[in-house]
């Protein structure tokens, strides 16, 4: 139910400033993914958010009102964190009544909204357990009831699924999906570094490195139009093949991406020729890393099963509108669109 | 897998040892407590005639009585005085970045490294200079020299333990500093701090040195020095049984604490907090 925007935050540790300069217009409802390797400030970016870290320049407004000094507990905010934090000496009811406590709600109100939340979430029947007598998937559940009771305008996510094992961890996401469905004018950020959580969560994708934002955009956008080598190589998995030397000379660039699943395999004819190195099979797919002359490691994708024997000589054909180019440092050329 | 008999007998027999090296010098006071007169002299394991005189007359004779209450008034405010301070100390020490955390820390530390005797004149003199002369304060004050350092230390380290993120959580459930500590951390805590405040009053309830010498008149001595000056009717009796029914009577506090307080002291309420 509110809009948050950032206009030009930055922060700083003493003299070493960690995020420079960030402009963000987050809409009503929306949900935002905040991705990045560790260390880019996206944690950090969030915690500013919430107010458990200063902001040392630039303001933050949420609902259109200047928010910089406000108390997290009245931004409107709620947070889910990385190791859940319950409160490991109250039941679940406790862990989620404790706010609405805090705000002074009437007991009847408290005992109706943690219910309601309890209902959603599927965990009444887990109200007067500790969190000790909980599996992981159930206190990332009770962690996020607790944030949903405050009603929050911004909902917080920071990494809430690295705790899961791999197949708690789809479950969740899809849980959150539908939660942001339900939950409807609720604007939701979540910060992760795993970029298929930030594509398959995300209406928007914020691509932040070293402090700064690289890219703004929806997963598609992100996907089809990187707008620079670092969201190219991060966007998409497996990565996209960002080759060197002359094959990305000859088209004037520093670097020459191209996607494993833009690259056409054959065994006959094709615009490079290679060695197998190693075959990934995955069922649905077969990843095939070549060795290629003149070009280098060439990942490349292969639908469904495929036979390929490790020291086979494959042709290999770039799609060429699926190409990437970038300079040195790091920016795009203009697509190159050769018919 | 099942292990063999002499290994288990022998486990037993080692555990049989410690008890009895740990158990029976204060069993052999009990009976000697229970004896009076020419009795005593008699070496026998079990009580033969048990008789509470010695109880009777320490209790109902001289001072003993309220150099008791002396005891729990000293080693009562000393735990209360050194949790409060330490409790404040180690939110600070654990929490918040400050310029020289080690080197407190390390200070805070070094102060527990000087034997008692090495302080004693220096103190003796801070304490006149204080007006505590013969006062039980001068106890409850030098006390706190020992027991600070170590309840700091502690509760630090606890609370360092402690995921910071669960009281950035209770920060975003909009709970004030107070609330945090009194719902979130000192429930948290209890464990340590009833294990650290019990060491605290065993140590100050022990304390022997500074009892004797900053206080001066009988109504006043704690009672580790109270029954070390317990004296016969002649120079040349020493009133075994009286000391033992006193030794006996000011042990039965600390073992009933510890008792009491076992259960909180083994039990680690953090787990489940986070991924456990």
């Amino acid at each position: 139910m509110a809009k948050v925007e950032l206009v030009n935050v930055s922060k700083s540790y003493g003299d070493v400033e960690v995020l420079h300069d960030i402009n963000l217009a987050l809409e009503e409802g929306e949900f935002v993914v905040f991705v990045g390797p560790s260390g880019c400030g996206k944690s950090t970016l969030l915690r500013m958010i919430a107010g458990l870290e200063d902001i040392t320049g630039g303001e933050l407004l949420i609902g259109g009102e200047p928010m910089n000094d406000v108390l997290p507990a009245k931004r409107g905010i709620s947070m889910v964190f990385q190791s859940y934090a319950l409160y490991p000496h109250m039941t679940v009811f406790e862990n989620m009544a404790f706010g609405l406590e805090q705000a002074k709600l009437s007991k009847p109100e408290i005992r109706e909204r943690v219910n309601k939340a309890a209902t959603m979430l599927q965990i009444e029947p887990l109200l007067d357990r500790k969190p000790k007598q909980l599996s992981g998937g159930q206190r990332q559940r009770v962690a996020i009831g607790r944030a949903i009771t405050r009603d929050p305008r911004v909902f917080l996510f920071d990494e809430p699924l690295s705790n899961l094992d791999a197949a708690l961890r789809v479950d969740t996401r899809l849980e959150i999906a539908s939660l942001h469905e339900r939950l409807t004018g609720t604007t939701m950020i979540y910060v992760t570094h795993d970029q298929v959580e930030a594509m398959t969560l995300a209406d928007r994708i914020v691509v932040l490195n070293g402090g700064v934002i690289e890219q703004v955009g929806t997963p598609m956008d992100l996907y089809e139009n990187p707008a620079s080598q670092f969201v190219a190589g991060f966007i998409g998995s497996p990565k996209m093949n960002l080759l060197t030397g002359p094959v990305a000379e000859n088209e004037g660039a520093a670097t020459y991406g191209i996607r494993p699943e833009h690259i056409r395999f054959s065994r006959d004819e094709g615009l490079w020729i290679g060695r197998v190195v190693l075959t990934e099979r995955l069922g649905s797919d077969t990843f095939v890393h070549v060795k290629t002359e003149g070009v280098g490691m060439v990942n490349v994708r292969i639908e469904g099963r495929a036979d390929i024997e490790q020291g086979e000589t494959v042709h290999l054909t770039p799609d060429a509108r699926s190409v990437h180019l970038f300079y040195a440092d790091g920016t795009p050329l203009s697509r190159k669109f050769m018919q | 897998m099942k292990t063999p008999l002499w290994k288990r007998l022998g486990f037993y027999a080692v555990v049989a040892v410690i008890v009895l090296q740990a158990l029976f010098p204060f069993y052999y006071a009990i009976l000697t407590s229970l004896e009076d007169g020419q009795a005593l002299f008699d070496v026998n394991y079990l009580p033969a005639a048990p008789d509470f005189v010695n109880y009777r007359t320490m209790l109902t004779q001289g001072v003993f009585g309220r150099q008791i209450l002396n005891s729990v008034f000293v080693a009562t405010v000393v735990v209360i005085f050194s949790l409060a301070l330490a409790v404040t100390a180690a939110y600070a020490l654990s929490r918040i970045q400050f310029r020289g955390r080690g080197l407190l820390l390390l200070t805070v530390l070094s102060v527990s490294m000087f034997p008692q005797i090495a302080v004693l004149s220096g103190l003796f003199e801070v304490i006149r200079f204080f007006g505590l002369f013969n006062s039980l304060w001068a106890l409850v004050f030098s006390y706190m020299i020992f027991t600070l350092p170590f309840t700091v230390w502690v509760l630090t380290t606890f609370m360092r333990n402690m995921p910071v993120e669960i009281e950035e959580a209770a920060i975003m459930d909009g709970a004030s500093s107070l609330t945090i500590i009194r719902r979130v951390f000192l429930p948290l805590m209890w464990p340590a701090m009833v294990t650290t405040g019990l060491l605290a009053f065993i140590h100050a309830w022990n304390e022997f040195l500074f009892a004797l010498t900053f206080l001066s008149t009988d109504s006043q001595r704690t009672v580790p020095v109270a029954i070390a000056l317990i004296s016969g009717r002649s120079e040349f009796e020493i009133p075994w049984g009286n000391i033992m029914a006193a030794s006996v009577i000011v042990t039965l506090p600390l073992v009933a604490l510890v008792l009491v307080f076992q259960r909180k002291i083994v039990s680690g309420l953090t787990a489940g907090a986070v991924k456990g």
